[in-house]
């Protein structure tokens, strides 16, 4: 399966999802004012991946910023990642990193941790 | 004429950092998030603060871009102000930042969104953040995006009661007044 791979911009982070190494990663910020825009193509390769998923799926989420609309897809993601986990097709865990002093960040970390039933690592930057 | 010294006074006064009357597009809302970012850097805010404020506007503006019920009408009294909104950031000494918008709004959502802010406005921290996490793990998506998250978590992140006022401005249309406050 192809690497997806998306630059970063001003308002949407770095994507690059590598499916031999199980390996999903988000950087930056997520302030897109079309966040499903943004985040279809990611849904697609995430339900492709999950077809024939690696044993162990690790997604690290580095955001700086990221506004409501995008906190919708990213539950989105989790929930897809919910399946893979609780049907044991692989074994997924998040990483969720937030700055030392970034409290909001890290309650937005645990918003999901209270909704989402995969393991979550928070992880201080 | 215009008193434009006046104006600049008041301004002045209000501490404004930036202030903006117009349609609100996309590309607007890039260089107004830019411009502030850059200004926050400028006179050093604490980091966490800057965050905040950063947030919250991001939030604030984009409740401007998406939910501007005047947009392409012509019932509106000056038919210049159809696509208009009004947003304005001040800084007062004691690191106190006031965010203001104003735009227009269709009478028949007045209630409901009234309810909504009267609804925020009497709950404490952990009552917004359960309100949080069941209004993003409930509702779908509406057709503009935003879930019906965004009063939520600015009154998460600015941790103060929205102040608001709704002004009749025909059988139409009420202009919608915010202030939101963000502190330390």
């Amino acid at each position: 399966m192809e690497i997806l791979s998306i630059d970063i911009s001003p308002k949407t982070p770095l994507v690059k999802f590598n499916a031999q190494e199980g390996k999903l990663e988000f950087r930056g910020r997520s302030i897109p004012e079309n966040s499903i825009e943004f985040y279809t193509p990611i849904f697609d390769w995430i339900d492709k991946y999950s077809i024939q998923p690696k044993s162990e799926t690790n997604i690290n989420i580095q955001l700086e910023y990221f506004n409501t609309s995008s906190s919708k897809c990213l539950l989105d993601i989790f929930k897809k990642l919910q399946n893979l986990h609780t049907s044991n097709k692989s074994k997924v865990t998040v990483t969720w990193f937030y700055e030392e002093d970034d409290e909001d960040m890290l309650e937005a970390g645990e918003d999901y941790q209270a909704i989402i039933k995969v393991p979550f690592i928070m992880s201080k930057i | 004429m215009f008193d434009i010294y006046d104006f600049y006074e008041k301004m002045e006064d209000g501490k404004i950092m930036l202030s903006f009357k117009g349609e609100i597009t996309s590309d607007l809302l890039t260089s107004i998030l830019h411009i502030m970012e850059s200004k926050l850097d400028n006179i050093g805010e604490e980091p966490k603060l800057k965050k905040k404020v950063y947030n919250v506007l991001v939030e604030c503006l984009q409740n401007l871009y998406h939910h501007n019920d005047g947009t392409g009408n012509q019932n509106l009294v000056k038919s210049d102000s159809q696509n208009s909104a009004l947003f304005l950031i001040g800084r007062s000494d004691n690191s106190t930042y006031k965010i203001i918008t104003g735009n227009y709004i269709l009478k028949e959502n007045v209630l409901d969104f009234q309810s909504k802010l009267e609804l925020i406005n009497s709950m404490s921290k952990d009552e917004l953040k359960e309100y949080y996490i069941n209004t993003l793990s409930n509702e779908s998506f509406s057709d503009k995006g935003g879930g019906g998250l965004g009063m939520i978590d600015i009154a998460r992140k600015s941790g103060q009661k929205f102040e608001y006022k709704f002004t009749p401005i025909n059988n139409i249309y009420s202009f919608f007044s915010l202030i939101i406050k963000v502190t330390q």
